[in-house]
């Protein structure tokens, strides 16, 4: 891993296992992107994807891994560096298999209520990766940036 | 969950007064559709106007209204999405299964000239 460098932002937040703050942590991804000076073709695009990838991630946490347990805590983690954005959402599931998920159906015949979220995430970013160990579990997401 | 519903001798339309529609609103929304086609509502269509931002989770109630519509032989349809709500539309290829007017009043419309055609 290369070193932090003085332009880097990082931005860590924890919160409590809740629904109800996905909105909060939507919107401060979406901040962040569109005030950042970013194009990757369009800084709005970004900005959205930062907000989709952020909610789908927490909402997966919050629902699933932590098992909407008010008692648990979401942490999440937002750097931004030069040339790449990077999430890490921390959960304190069991943990489960990223290649074991599969991709969603997409003919109208056999159309499944569940299975988009990770395809979501997989779709706006460069690079998803699920690293299991004994302080928990966390979701790396990367996106390499242009700066305009 | 703020919304407005009404109806028509043709459908129902469900106005979502909601700025998003995630994990935090979707169940709800999932119960609010399901029920209008449980009181007998053949065509439902959701006025998506307000909304600026939908998820995995806002989809997955959608499509659970549309297999209900299906099952029913009724139908869904939505209307007025733009901006990220039609990405994600777009990125899940739902834009293919779904028939989405630009508003509910032209989807309303064609319920109407559906039924002056049989």
């Amino acid at each position: 891993m290369r070193k932090k460098r003085r332009d880097d932002i990082e931005l860590e937040m924890t919160l409590p296992n809740q629904t109800c703050y996905l909105k909060l942590i939507g919107r401060i991804g979406e901040e962040m992107a569109s005030g950042l000076g970013i194009s990757n073709g369009n800084g709005e695009e970004l900005a959205n994807s930062l907000s989709m990838v952020l909610t789908e991630a927490a909402s997966n946490v919050i629902r699933h891994a932590n098992e909407a347990d008010p008692e648990k805590k979401i942490r999440i983690k937002i750097r931004i560096t030069p040339d790449e954005l990077i999430v890490k959402v921390f959960d304190e599931g069991i943990g489960f298999n990223l290649d074991e998920v599969p991709e969603p159906e997409f003919e109208p015949e056999r159309l499944s209520e569940r299975g988009r979220g990770l395809f979501i995430i997989r779709s706006l970013m460069d690079s998803v990766s699920y690293i299991k160990n004994r302080e928990g579990n966390v979701l790396v997401m990367r996106k390499k940036l242009k700066h305009v | 969950m703020n919304f407005k519903t009404e109806t028509d001798e043709k459908g129902t339309i469900i106005r979502l007064c909601e700025e998003r529609l995630d994990a935090n609103n979707s169940e709800e929304f999932k119960k609010l559709l399901n029920l209008a086609f449980e009181k007998g509502a053949g065509n439902v269509i959701v006025d998506m106007k307000d909304v600026r931002f939908i998820d995995s989770s806002g989809l997955g109630a959608l499509v659970s209204g549309f297999k209900n519509a299906s099952t029913r032989h009724g139908t869904l349809k939505v209307a007025a999405i733009h901006g990220q709500v039609r990405s994600m539309f777009e990125l899940t290829r739902l834009h293919r299964a779904f028939d989405i007017y630009p508003s509910a009043e032209e989807a309303l419309e064609t319920l109407y000239a559906e039924k002056e055609e049989r």
